[in-house]
């Protein structure tokens, strides 16, 4: 095992060649300032699927399979490949569920926010501060002895299946794309990405760093106000520094335009300050309840965690529900109905953070 | 010695159980884990407070035994 040290030097580096990545994703194809979003990914791959049918954001993206592969492949290579399950499957459901509704509130994971903050995007910034708080309500409810209760080990099939529902839809991607439906060209940022090839091994780049680093954009606060500790934080900064860097090389050297700071017309946003922030509480609460971001929810899922696999569904549905029911937002703004749901996702978390407290069993 | 099952608890749970176990001020503390990250994670915690933590495994268990 790494000392302390040389764990935070492996966390530094393994932030800095994902923030580098995520940019040139960029450069190669992929929406502005949207290397890699796993909500927003999860939301394609919902529309490519048919689970929803706007038309904008519809295309299977490499990157989920490749993150969850990724992880599979070098944890079993590395011995930590563990099924395990049964920690309150259907509650981590819907809280995968509330966690998504937040993220498409605000355009974009936890993971997302950064690169739109080193993209120059400030409608990251009261996002952030939303995240935060988010998080911080986590942590009183973690203090005040919030548990989801353990979990159980499993057979190995039932730790792979995500794995192999990942190789599944991988082969339908290259083998059969008839099958699926594909944003057409100018219709949003679901026609805009990389090769096929570039995008799965960016994902399977992402997904074997963070499982060896156990990097989370939640955790990195939660452990900070936890226990001091800021370990997963300085992988979170440097995701930000180094895209931050490649952003500003690119506008530079590219005939494209990759930082543009400010809060107007930035790339796949909206600048509803308060609805940007609300939408994180939301997504930074259930992070915090889950256990992780949603990249470190997939990542476990490729470890073999079930309940990880079955979050993953959870943001799956909450996607396909926020867009068959009009609640994500667009460039154009949040929706009413995306900001009643927000409300009513942010009560159903609390409820779910109280029931869950220690001595409230019964409730 | 005290003892703290944090079996099949995911991170934050099984450190946050350590440092409200650390809080009685003992030398020497025995945590049971079953997952990597909450291994790294406790001993990463432990380490900080100032204790030595040496680590077995048997069956997938890891045994975490504090010393100060």
């Amino acid at each position: 095992m790494l000392d302390a040290k040389n764990e935070k030097i492996l966390m530094i580096g393994a932030g800095a060649v994902i923030g580098c990545i995520a940019a040139v994703l960029v450069l190669f194809g992929n929406p502005a300032n949207m290397g890699f979003c796993i909500a927003c990914f999860i939301r394609d791959s919902a529309g490519a699927l048919g689970f929803h049918s706007a038309a904008a954001v519809q295309y299977l993206r490499p990157e989920i399979i490749g993150i969850i592969l990724g992880s599979f492949l070098l944890s079993l290579f590395r011995g930590e490949f563990r099924p395990r399950g049964g920690s309150a499957p259907m509650t981590r459901f819907l809280l995968g569920f509330a966690v998504m509704i937040g993220c498409l509130m605000f355009l974009g994971c936890p993971f997302r926010m950064i690169l739109r903050l080193a993209g120059g995007d400030l409608n990251a910034v009261p996002a952030l501060i939303g995240f935060v708080g988010g998080i911080l309500l986590g942590v009183v409810f973690l203090n005040k002895g919030y548990s989801l209760k353990r979990t159980y080990s499993q057979k190995k099939p039932e730790g792979k299946m995500i794995s192999v529902i990942a190789v599944f839809l991988l082969a339908i991607l290259l083998f059969f794309p008839s099958l699926l439906k594909f944003s057409e060209e100018g219709a949003g940022p679901g026609a805009k990405h990389a090769a096929i090839v570039l995008s799965l091994a960016a994902g399977l780049a992402v997904g074997a760093l963070a499982q060896r680093t156990r990097l989370c954009m939640a955790g990195g606060f939660r452990d900070a106000f936890l226990f001091k500790e800021f370990t997963l934080l300085s992988g979170f900064g440097a995701i930000f520094v180094t895209a931050l860097v490649v952003n500003l090389i690119l506008t530079g050297v590219t005939p494209g335009t990759y930082f543009k700071l400010g809060m107007a017309e930035q790339p796949v946003a909206h600048t509803d300050m308060i609805w940007n922030c609300l939408g994180m509480v939301l997504a930074g609460l259930g992070s915090v309840l889950l256990g992780g971001c949603p990249l470190r929810q997939l990542v476990m899922a490729g470890e073999g965690n079930t309940d990880s696999a079955v979050t993953v569904l959870g943001y799956f549905m909450g996607a396909a529900f926020a867009h068959n029911f009009g609640l994500a937002s667009s460039g154009k703004g949040p929706t009413s109905a995306g900001m009643i749901a927000v409300v009513i996702g942010l009560f159903a978390v609390v409820c779910i953070a109280w029931v869950n407290l220690k001595g409230n069993e019964k409730a | 010695m005290k003892k703290i099952d944090a079996r099949g608890l995911s991170c934050p749970e099984p450190v946050i159980m350590t440092k409200k176990a650390l809080s009685s001020g003992d030398r020497e503390y025995e945590i049971l884990v079953d997952d990597v990250a909450p291994k790294e994670n406790v001993t990463r915690y432990a380490e900080h407070q100032g204790y030595k933590v040496s680590i077995t495994e048997e069956d997938g268990v890891y045994t975490l035994l504090l010393k100060k």
